[in-house]
Order: structure tokens, then sequence, then C-alpha cells
């Protein structure tokens, strides 16, 4: 089976069963047949998606794309939370590293509370590791306290705090009771932990609803209320979403976790609705906080005008409310005329270009639908740190198994709550929603969106992506700033999909413009075109210079 | 305000950092061996070390960063690295095929007590390192020193492939110590503008300064070779500069090959380039070419002409620790006032070089090792300057105070052209001035009522 991308300029053939053989031919056997099972041609198509491993180790001298359980529990989740003193407790680099790189936006006011600029630490040194680390931990928790009076502080823990043994979880419980007005509480969160980032966010998730969530019965006023998880303003996508939700009239409870506060976790049980952006790193939460309160969940994607709209439907057809549909399409028709034109711009010079994205646990799949949009299509996709749950669909769920990583990553174990259980809808209404077609609780995954012949590829490693390009020449590939200028050396232009090194929103209808705009900017930038000098494309003297 | 919360106040702290003006071993690690031509660095950890580090540096240099890692997981952290490594040996020469593979530790592998040179022993008993091909290993636990020490140990471990051979090579070794790679590319433009031979290492010139050519080359052109390395043993002599970043591995050949060293300051500003100059024409016994001697003039040129703006000008700086000695001496030599002086890294002889430098000063300067930028912003707020020196994390108390900063120093994430361009010797000094400039004269034309606005200056 062959597939044809037809570019300018050029004509790329290539088989995809040619392709992955060539991605696996330099590897050790053992290595060849592990990734073997983590590069699947797609063949999706009568719902009988094939299987893909994934959530699994990483080979050890494989140059990954992963990083820690750390990052994702402290950089991802927990990082955008703008008045919680995040404190890590571990040698200086963890803290370092995680120090406002992730470009989470944050809007405070003139006088509000907001740490996101600073980085706290305790600064292990060797003598913390000999003779353990809790006085040091327990002594700057106050230092921070009695410095800036926060209303929360969470620890952090790195490699070595668990692995000495430091009792992170006694220390916070202690110094809680002491402070009586800062609620502290840990996250073991240490880095060798799981296979990747995914484990820290399920880690962050755990304690969130653990110590946060629940704290704040007041009830805030608005008439269709919502939690949006898994969404974290990077680039400023979350200001861009709360601007729409405002102007349909639904207000957003929390947001887990881009330019939230510690009182909107607090508040999150109030909501009536839980709309899952990112599935990945967030659905922890809304599964907890559908069995112990009773707001039912609905898988959203605020990325691509298209995606914006449906999931705007999507909340007002929960609510049911004619004022609130009537709103949302009035907003959907004063919002897509713009998009519509800057599409119409964009769209001669996109068309039946080629993309790759192999980012996140959701993002290779949102950002599908943008480049849709454009006229492009995704030729390969994959995942960093997803689960199979995210490439097949939450049916295969039960069928996971448990394996040595997954094991020690606990599941905390949840009750509808005796007083504050409160079904939003009666089963009669929910019913009648999912009569109606109506999904909770549901996300397919990104392969049966994905053509059949394309591949998808999970935990793609820096020496795979290089021979994909070569192979397959996309337009342009997304995946994160380490992959970023490997790429663009071979001429392949790269947009950073993580944090998006520059620009954003990327989400609602603005972001939809700032994408194609962005895309349009980068697949035809003349800089590709300057990569030869005169003398290298025509190296032979024919003649002479005749001087005048 | 975006450091909102800083007291003017300074409270002491014992246990809590905030705002580190340091970041751990490994990344320094990392840096040195990406100055080993065919070099792939690797980090025996969990992969999210790597991953940290190699964002870093290629935020910082907008290059690709290319390292593996033994990827632990809680197995591994319980029952050792060894199988981890051994494997990753394994791959990292079947897959990427590098000429040498540099590994250092992070806290992780040190806590349980990986020990790289036994795991080093066993891969080549058992044949997983090819022929011809070496792998080197650095003890780098994050929770000692800083960065600056993560690199000087792998440098060190560089030292250690030197071999004597009892014939001299003619060369002098010059450690240049974590400058940028033009730094490197100006150190070897101007010890062969002299007339002598050197052999450079680390040196990541040609390596996180690439060309965008439609290639991507894992293993780029620049970096010093295993060959040189080796002959380096040979060396007449050895130029360490910086004690924090250079000293240990020139001191290693010292008394491992017997090549006699010297250790200078890093050649930022006049005098420490005066000093740099000058021991390498006496350790080389070669003249000064004339053309040098211009560089120099002009320098001092420009310090005479634009005196009159930089003359008693309240400066403080944040950086490492061999960057900062030199800088203060520079700023000194100018007629600034260095006010507030904070490393993140550890050691006493960094305040004590810092005091003897100010001595003369007509007041006390701020110094502090193992500091950290919230007690230099709080330095600030009570004793106000005119110029902040320091990385991008320095622009948000320069915000915050409105002061005129200049970028210098580990990570930029956000400015261009020190991969491009040199801060030392004396066409670096030239561009330190320049900088400095910049943003003095910029602030005088912003603040400057309208009669007084100046066309020339």
């Amino acid at each position: 089976m062959a597939t044809t991308a037809i570019k300018k300029n050029k004509l790329v053939q290539w088989d995809p069963a040619d392709v992955k053989a060539k991605l696996l031919a330099k590897y050790p056997p053992k290595v060849a047949r592990k990734r073997a099972k983590q590069i699947m041609i797609n063949e999706a198509q009568e719902n009988e998606t094939p299987e893909i491993s994934a959530n699994v180790r990483t080979t050890p001298g494989i140059i990954t794309m992963r990083g820690c359980t750390y990052a994702g529990c402290k950089g991802v989740i927990m990082g955008p939370t703008r008045d919680i003193v995040n404190l890590v407790h571990g040698p200086i680099g963890c803290s370092f590293y995680a120090w406002l790189t992730r470009r989470n936006q944050t809007d405070a006011g003139a006088d509000g509370e907001n740490y996101m600029s600073y980085c706290f630490s305790t600064d292990m040194q060797d003598s913390d590791i000999i003779f353990g680390g809790e006085k040091k931990l327990e002594k700057a928790i106050q230092e921070a306290y009695d410095l800036f009076h926060p209303k929360s502080i969470a620890i952090f823990a790195t490699c070595p705090v668990g692995l000495i043994g430091d009792d992170i979880h006694t220390v916070a419980r202690r110094m809680k009771e002491k402070f009586g007005d800062c609620n502290v509480y840990a996250f073991s969160c240490e880095g060798y932990k799981g296979v990747s980032q995914s484990a820290g966010h399920h880690i962050a998730n755990n304690q969130v609803f653990r110590h946060i969530v629940g704290e704040n019965d007041e009830v805030k006023p608005g008439k269709y209320k919502i939690n949006l998880l898994g969404e974290y303003n990077i680039g400023g996508d979350g200001f861009e979403i709360d601007r729409i939700f405002k102007k349909c009239g639904i207000t957003n409870i929390a947001t887990f976790s881009g330019n939230s506060t510690y009182d909107q976790f607090a508040s999150a049980h109030t909501a009536d609705l839980n709309a899952v952006m990112c599935h990945r790193s967030i659905n922890y939460v809304a599964d907890m906080l559908e069995t112990k309160y009773g707001i039912p969940w609905i898988k959203v994607n605020f990325i691509s005008a298209k995606g914006t709209a449906k999931s705007l439907r999507k909340i007002a057809e929960y609510f049911g409310d004619q004022e609130l549909i009537d709103r949302v399409e009035a907003v959907i028709n004063e919002e897509m005329p713009a998009v519509e034109a800057a599409k119409n711009d964009i769209l001669p010079r996109t068309q039946g270009k080629t993309a790759m994205l192999f980012v996140g646990g959701s993002r290779a799949h949102h950002y599908q639908e943008l480049f849709t949009e454009m006229g492009m299509k995704t030729i390969s996709a994959g995942y960093e740190f997803a689960h199979r749950d995210d490439y097949e669909g939450r049916q295969v769920l039960p069928t996971l198994t448990v394996d040595a990583d997954s094991r020690n990553i606990e599941e905390i174990e949840v009750e509808a709550d005796a007083t504050r259980f409160k079904p939003r809808k009666s089963p009669e209404e929910m019913k009648a929603l999912e009569k109606a077609g109506y999904k909770f609780k549901e996300y397919e995954g990104l392969i049966p969106d994905m053509e059949k012949g394309t591949l998808i590829i999970d935990d793609l490693n820096q020496y795979e992506a290089e021979k994909l390009v070569e192979l397959m020449k996309p337009d342009i590939f997304c995946a994160g700033i380490k992959e970023k200028f490997s790429i663009q050396k071979l001429g392949i232009p790269m947009k950073q999909l993580h944090s998006y090194d520059s620009g954003g929103p990327y989400a609602g209808f603005k972001g939809a413009v700032n994408f194609y705009k962005e895309i349009d900017r980068l697949v035809n930038s003349k800089v590709w075109s300057y990569m030869k000098a005169p003398w290298q494309t025509n190296p032979q003297l024919s003649a002479t210079y005749g001087w005048e | 305000m975006l450091l909102r919360h800083t007291p003017k106040e300074i409270t002491e702290r014992s246990a809590l950092m905030i705002n580190p003006a340091k970041t751990c071993q490994p990344i320094g690690a990392m840096y040195a061996a990406l100055g080993i031509h065919g070099c792939l660095p690797h980090s025996h950890g969990s992969q999210g070390c790597c991953a940290y580090h190699r964002s870093t540096l290629t935020r910082h240099y907008k290059e690709p960063v290319s390292a593996a890692t033994s990827s632990f997981t809680e197995g591994a952290s319980v029952f050792g690295g060894q199988a981890n490594m051994l494997q990753a040996i394994d791959n990292i020469f079947s897959v990427y095929e590098p000429e040498i593979i540099a590994v250092h530790t992070t806290c992780l592998s040190e806590t349980i007590g990986d020990d790289l040179k036994q795991i080093r022993k066993k891969a080549l008993a058992e044949g997983k390192i090819p022929e011809g091909k070496y792998m080197i290993s650095a003890s780098t636990p994050s929770y000692v020193g800083s960065h600056v020490t993560g690199f000087s140990t792998m440098v060190k471990s560089m030292a250690g492939l030197a071999e004597t051979t009892g014939k001299k090579n003619g060369k002098v070794n010059i450690i240049p110590g974590w400058v940028e790679p033009s730094d490197m590319e100006e150190i070897k433009r101007v010890t062969k503008m002299i007339g002598v031979k050197s052999i450079l290492f680390p040196d990541t010139s040609g390596v996180l300064n690439g060309p965008l050519s439609g290639e991507y080359k894992m293993f780029p052109e620049g970096g010093t070779t295993v060959a040189e390395l080796k002959s380096a043993g040979d060396s007449i002599g050895t130029l360490a500069l910086g004690e924090w970043c250079s000293a240990d591995a020139a001191r290693e050949l010292d008394s491992k090959n017997k090549v006699p060293c010297k250790v200078l300051d890093m050649p930022f500003g006049l005098k420490a380039t005066d000093r740099f100059i000058d021991a390498l024409r006496t350790i080389g016994g070669v003249t000064v070419p004339d053309e040098l001697s211009m560089e120099r003039g002009q320098l001092v040129d420009m310090i005479s002409d634009m005196h009159q703006y930089l003359y008693h000008k309240k400066v403080a700086l944040v950086g490492d620790p061999d960057q900062l000695i030199a800088m203060t001496e520079f700023l000194v030599t100018l007629d600034m006032m260095p006010m507030h002086i904070v490393t993140g890294t550890p050691g006493k002889a960094f305040e004590r070089r810092i005091r003897e430098i100010t001595k003369d000063l007509p007041y006390t300067v701020n110094v502090k090792a193992a500091g950290d930028m919230f007690l230099l912003h709080q330095w600030i707020k009570n004793d106000p300057v005119d110029l902040l020196i320091g990385n991008t994390y320095c622009k948000y108390i320069a915000r915050d105070e409105d002061l005129p900063f200049v970028r210098w120093g580990f990570p930029i994430l956000d400015r261009q052209g020190h991969q491009y361009f040199p801060t030392v010797g004396y066409k670096g000094g030239l561009r330190l001035l320049e900088k400095i400039l910049a943003v003095l004269m910029d602030r005088k034309d912003r603040d400057e009522p309208e009669q007084s606005f100046e066309l020339v200056m």
C-alpha cells in the first residue's frame, strides 16, 4: 500500500511498513522487538482499533523525549497555580529547571498573591542526604510561612528524598497543625517513579483531591457552573477559553490548573459539570469528583475553531437550557467570521501540506483538528507519555494490565461524600441525554481520528524522529524544545507544542487564528530556501568572471 | 510587580533557598562533555534530569543538544543502576555511534551508591565498549557544589584521558572554563594570533553555534578530539582559566602527567586579559603581535572615551564565581562601583577574592557565596544600583526595580548573541562595554527631561 503526499516541488512516496522497518533496522534485536510494539500502522476502520504498547519503560541509552514524575507533578499540574508556595525538597536543580520555563500565564491582578515568579527549594546538601532532610524541610516551611504567610504550601519530593526516606507527609501535617491558617501537604513525586511524567500527573491529582478539593463549600454565583480540567494556560490558552465562557454566560469555577488559585481547587466540588481537556493528565480528578460529589464529566477540546464550537455546544446541551443553547450559538456565529476570514487567507498556502505531531498525552490528538482546518494532513503522530486509552479509547481501560511501574502509583479510594454528594442530573435525565447520543466519561482516543496507513508511534525518540523526517518529509514537525533544533537543522520547520516557545494562545477562536498564522509563517518562511550558498548549489566554475 | 512578595527587610534564612543563583552539577558535566568531538553525554539517573538539562541548554543556545539517560525506574533505584547503564552503553554505541560517551552521575545514582568506574570496567570486560571507543565518567551528585563544580569535575575527567609519551608536543593546554562557544573561538583566535600552538578543552565552538544547512549532524565538526585530549599529557604547560572551572583539571595534568600549570582568572575585561596574554606569550616564548596590542589599545580607548557614563555607577551582579571575579575587577577598572555580588556556588574563597579586588573602594561591598537572587534583590531594595548584570532570571528584578540590565551568564533564555559574539579578550571587553553603555545611555535617553535630551553623547 503506497501513500502519496503531494507537495509543492516534490513528490514524496512512502510505504508505512517500509518506514517502520527502516526505523527499527539499526536497533539491537531486543530494543527492536520492544519498539515494534510501540510503532503502529494505523488500520483504524470499523472500530477495530489495533493495540499499541504505551506507558512502558523507555530503554536506557535511547535518547527519549520524556521527562520524569516530578516534572509531571510540579511542573505540569501544580506549576500554574499562583498562590501556593511550591517548595521543592531536594537538591537545587529540580526546582531551578521548573522555574518559569513552561510559559504558564497567570493574572494575579495588581496586588493578588503570586508566587509563580519565585523558585523555592530546600537546596539539599550532602549532610542532608546522610543525616536526613526532614529538619531542613521543616525549617524551610517555617521560613516560607514567616516571610509570605501564604494560604498554602505544597512540598514536592525529588529522587533522593524517597531514597533516604524523609517523611515529608508527616512534616507537612505537623506544620499545617502548627500554623492553623495555612494548608500544608506533600507530593511523593520522586523522579524515578513510573515511566514518564504521567505518574506525576496522577500523584498531583490524588493530593489536590485529597487536600484541597472540598475545602470551601461557599456557593459561587453563576447559572451554568463548570470546571475546566486539564488546561494549563500556556501562552494564554486558558485566558481565551475563559473569555469565551464569559461571553456565553458559563461560569468557570476552577481550572485545573491554568491561571488557577487555591480557592478554585477548594471550590471545584461546587460546579455542575467537569469539562476535560487533557484526558491524560487530569482524568483521575474527573473520576473522583464524580464519585465523591456526583459531578459528571465530558471530554472537550478547545483546540481548533470547530472543536471549540463543538465543545461549547456539548456544555450547553448538558445544561439543556434554551437560553444557554441560544447564547452559545450566538457566540459561535459572532466569532466564526474572523476565524473563517483568517482561514481563507492562509488556506491556499497550507492546503495539501503534511504534519507530524509527537507531543503530550492529548496535544498530538487535539492539534490535528487545527491542521485539518488548514487542509493539512497528519501523516504520523504519537504521544510522549500517554497510556493505551489515550490512543485506543477508554473502552480498553478494563483490559489494561498493571505492571511493576504503575503498581506503586497510588490509586485513592473515593466514596460518595455523606453530605455533599449530589447527583447533578437525575438518572432519567442522564439516560435521556445518553439516548440522544450524549456521551459522558468517554474519550475515543487518537487512533480513530487518524487516517488509514498513517504511522502512530509511542514515545518517539530522537533517532526515529530524524529517520521519520528523512523518509516521510513532512512540511512541519511538532514536538518539544529538545527535538526542535535537530529537526530544523534538516530544513523542516518545527513548532514546539508543549509550551509553544513563543506565541499563543492557540486555544479557542482567537487561538485558532493565531495558530493558522503561525503555521503559515513556519511552512512558508523564506528562510528554508537560504540553506545553500550560491557556490554550494553550483560548485563548478563554468566561466571566468569578466571584470567590467 | 512580578516579585511582589520580596520584602525590603532582610531576615535570616538557613533552610529555604529562594530564586537560586546556581543549578545542579550534572548540567555542567553535560555542557563540558559537549565540548568533546564525537561525544554523547550520558546522564546516569532518572530521565527527568537529562530532559531538564537538555531543555535548558537548548533554550540557551537554540541548538540541538543530544544526551542519553539511564532512564531509572523504581526498580533500578532499589537494585542499583548497573544493569541500566550497561544496557545504555550497548544501545548508545549501536544506535548513535559516538566516539566517546561521557557519563555523569545524578543525586539519584549517587545516593544509591552506583560506582561508574566499576561499571565501566564491567562494560569493558563484557566487550560493550567497542575497540577504539571511549567512556569517561564524572561523579556529580546534585547535592554537592553547583553546575560550576559539575563542569569542573567533567573537565577533570577529560584530562584523565591525557597520556604521556615522553615526547613533548610543543603545545599549550588551555582550559577555558564554562564560557560560551564564541568565547572559546575567541581564545583560539587570539592564541593563534600570538603564534602559540594549543589544545583547548573543552571546546563547544562549532558544536553549540552551528549553521543551518539542511543537514543535521548529531556530532558536529567542533569539539576537542580524543586524540588531542590524549596528547594533552605531552604539552609544555597548561593555562587554566578560572579557579572554579578549570584548576582541578590543570592540577590533574600537573600531578599525573607532569605538565606544569598556571591558574589564571577568566580573561574578561582589560586586566584579566592582559594577564592571560602575558602568560601565554611567556609560556610559548613568543612576542605579542602588534595586532593584539592594537586590540588592547582600542579597548582602553573606548574606556577613556566613555568614562563619563561609567564613572561611579553602582552595579549589582549575580553569576558564577570565575566570571564574577573577572567582571568585578573589570568594573573596578572602569571606575564603576560594584555594590552587591552574589553567586549561588558555595566557597568562602570567592568572598575573600571579591573583597580583595574591591578593597580600595570607599565602601564595603555586599558579597555572598551560596547566596540567592532573593537576597540580591533585597540588597538592591536597601541600596539601589544603576545597573544589574546577570542571567535571564534577573529580568524580573530589573523590571520591578526599573533597572538597566545587561544579560551575561547562564542561562540566557530570552536574548541572542552569546553564541556568536565573545565577551572574553579585548574584543570581548569592547562588547561588554558596548552592552553596558547601551543600557546606561538608553536609560539616560529615556529619563532625560526634554530640555536636556541630547543628540550627541
